[in-house]
């Protein structure tokens, strides 16, 4: 158990350590500008109740990495937070199922939502771009078809303790994330389902070659994403109390912003669940801070916008350089 | 070996020119079955104002589809040119309202336009970032750009000759007249020129592209800036016929433009395609949306047809290359 002896096990590259010890330094410092910026940054209370609010964005970045490793990408996710997040709330008022029932019906929604995209993706073999577009209009579709514009409100009060209640202090859906982002981690550093996400993106017609089962996993990886994006539906809809059908909208700039900025190569084949985690940070503290130096919300999502194109060049050139 | 891929281009062009052909009669079938069902089901479909409305209110989504369709024909993608649209519109707007010649306030879309596409073109070629990371950027730059700097606010009392919309050419509708015309200049030039045929072989295949004498990175470069060209054209016909232009974007547009590309037969696996096709899904689109509205369908319900529309094409297209790649292995 020395740390010699599991160094080569682990076989990360180099470089991708030092890019998540980079991230980590350049968010240290982003921390203590913020924090000598304004008083009311660096309190336990703001960064837990940050902590709440990157708590959606944070579970679907965590099987967004998966499918980003493997050379694939799903922009349907924030239409998937969207009819799972109506589906929950029409189950309940509409079909009369009552609330746990509700819940476990719109996590399946999601993961069949997801199931389906991997579906297409693995058998037809549609571009995971193009059939998460198709998928992200249909979905967001349903929705809107479903729920015909009307809201859902007047949960009971028990369903408020995810979005909104604390475990030791710390915010529910945080220790969540948290446990959920240790079991990512895990399983994409010492299983063979997370090896083999690398070897797919890597190169997947050697992966083909070398017996892994290549659609199965993949199938595996979309359909999680579809499952936490329900998750995620979930805990939003404890969070702000209502169903609306525009829920979730533009997630997918903010998860695969988070995903790209934590270091995981959008050609596939590199990436952790720890630069992932970090990535999250840094764009839940961007906003934060922009906030509080009293910036709007519509101004964030330009910086959002320019974080990603920068960090994929960035990424990239350095990676250039290296060949 | 260049020689094998251009005979391979050359017999999948012949194989494409058959099946473009057939999706296009297909899409003007559909545009006319559904408006003979839709018309028997409630005659007021057929309306020569609801059919022109449907026209005019339509168009700059066709207009837009062609820069697309190229764009995806080169074996890229955006998503940025709804909110591209909804900028362009606005400084247009701005520009007539605070008093510059129309003129100017015409053409600063299209030179925008043109800038911003080709800006994002070169970082796609050259500094070979994936189309979808560049434009999704673009995308939140443009729309909270805009939203921060107009906080949403409403463009009104546009002068009355900034509405280039409201002219008519031989009793046809502007709007029309340039959709009609964009098309028909575009689908001969990507037909007939090199350098239309230049973005059919990058799409299909680059390093065959390459090795036949066309450069794929500046090829990129000109469609996306060609795509910026239409998308501003698009944004004229949309913004002068409003009254009020509203300074936010669009919302959904990009998707409704990837849709008319994508259902009028432009593969997303690059290669292959025509503006032709992309117009006629256009227009047909337009027609299910508001066909929807006569037989008492929720307008709740477009995005989840659009959806399953984008879905169906892609799935039949790429149906279709498997088995025909099957025929060609197995001769």
């Amino acid at each position: 158990m020395s740390l010699a002896a599991e160094a080569p096990a682990r076989a990360i590259p180099w470089w991708l350590k030092r890019h998540e010890t980079l991230l980590a330094i350049i968010l240290v410092i982003a921390l203590a500008g913020l924090g000598a910026a304004n008083e009311r940054f660096l309190t336990v209370d703001n960064l837990l109740n940050q902590g709440r609010l990157m708590t959606e964005i944070g579970l679907i970045a965590l099987p967004m990495t998966f499918v980003i490793i493997t050379g694939g990408i799903d922009l349907s996710v924030g239409a998937v937070v969207g009819l799972c997040a109506i589906m929950l709330g029409y189950s309940w008022k509409n079909f009369g199922f009552p609330l746990p029932v509700a819940i476990v019906f719109a996590l399946a929604v999601g993961g069949v939502a997801g199931f389906v995209n991997g579906l297409v993706i693995t058998r037809i073999k549609v571009p995971p771009l193009i059939m998460t577009i198709a998928t992200l209009a249909l979905y967001r579709g349903l929705a809107e078809g479903i729920s015909q514009a009307h809201s859902v409100r007047g949960y009971p009060e028990w369903f408020y303790v995810l979005g909104q209640g604390d475990l030791f202090g710390v915010p529910t859906q945080l220790i969540v994330l948290m446990i959920l982002m240790l079991v990512a981690g895990v399983a994409l550093d010492r299983t063979t389902f997370g090896r083999t996400l690398y070897a797919i993106g890597a190169n997947e017609t050697a992966a083909r070659f070398s017996a892994l089962s290549v659609d199965r996993v993949k199938l595996v990886v979309y359909t999680l994403s579809g499952l936490a994006s329900g998750l995620a539906a979930i805990v939003l809809v404890s969070r702000v109390t209502t169903t609306r059908m525009d829920m979730g909208m533009g997630y997918e700039l903010d998860v695969i912003a988070a995903v790209v900025l934590g270091g995981t190569s959008i050609f596939g084949g590199s990436g952790t669940i720890w630069g992932t985690a970090i990535g999250l940070a840094m764009i839940q503290l961007l906003k934060n801070g922009l906030a509080l130096t009293g910036v709007k919300g519509d101004a964030t999502i330009v910086v959002i916008g320019v974080a990603l194109i920068l960090s994929v060049l960035i990424a990239s050139s350095l990676q250039r350089r290296r060949d | 070996m260049s020689a094998a891929a251009i005979a391979g281009a050359a017999r999948a062009q012949s194989g494409g020119l058959r099946r473009f052909a057939s999706q296009e009669a297909l899409l003007a079938l559909a545009v006319i079955g559904l408006a003979v069902v839709v018309g028997f089901i409630n005659p007021r479909f057929l309306a020569t104002r609801n059919l022109s409305d449907l026209l005019l209110g339509n168009a700059y989504i066709a207009i837009a589809a062609i820069g697309m369709s190229m764009v995806i024909i080169s074996g890229n993608i955006d998503i940025s040119v709804g909110a591209l649209i909804g900028v362009l519109a606005t400084i247009s707007g701005s520009l007539a309202v605070a008093g510059a010649p129309i003129l100017v306030s015409w053409l600063v879309p299209l030179v925008l336009g043109v800038a911003v596409m080709a800006a994002q073109g070169a970082v796609v070629a050259y500094l070979r970032i994936p189309a979808i990371v560049v434009t999704l950027g673009m995308l939140s730059i443009l729309k909270g750009g805009l939203i921060s700097v107009t906080g949403g606010k409403w463009i009104t009392d546009l002068p009355q000759n900034f509405h280039l919309a409201d002219l008519s050419f031989l009793n046809v509708p502007m709007p029309v007249v340039i959709m009609v015309l964009a098309t028909a200049l575009a689908a001969v030039w990507m037909r007939y020129s090199a350098s239309g045929r230049a973005i059919y072989a990058t799409g299909g295949n680059a390093e065959a592209a390459r090795l036949c004498g066309v450069n794929p990175q500046r090829t990129v470069v000109m469609v996306f800036a060609l795509h910026g060209f239409f998308a501003g054209i698009a944004t004229l016909v949309y913004a002068t016929q409003l009254r009020v232009i509203q300074s936010t974007t669009p919302p959904g547009l990009e998707l409704t433009v990837i849709t008319a590309s994508v259902v009028g037969g432009v593969s997303i696996l690059g290669g292959v395609g025509t503006v032709v096709g992309s117009t006629l899904a256009a227009i047909l689109i337009a027609e299910i949306t508001s066909a929807l509205v006569f037989i008492n369908v929720s307008p709740y319900w477009t995005d989840a047809l659009r959806g399953g529309l984008i879905l169906a094409t892609v799935i039949a297209d790429i149906l279709r290359r498997q088995r025909r790649a099957a025929r060609g292995w197995s001769k």
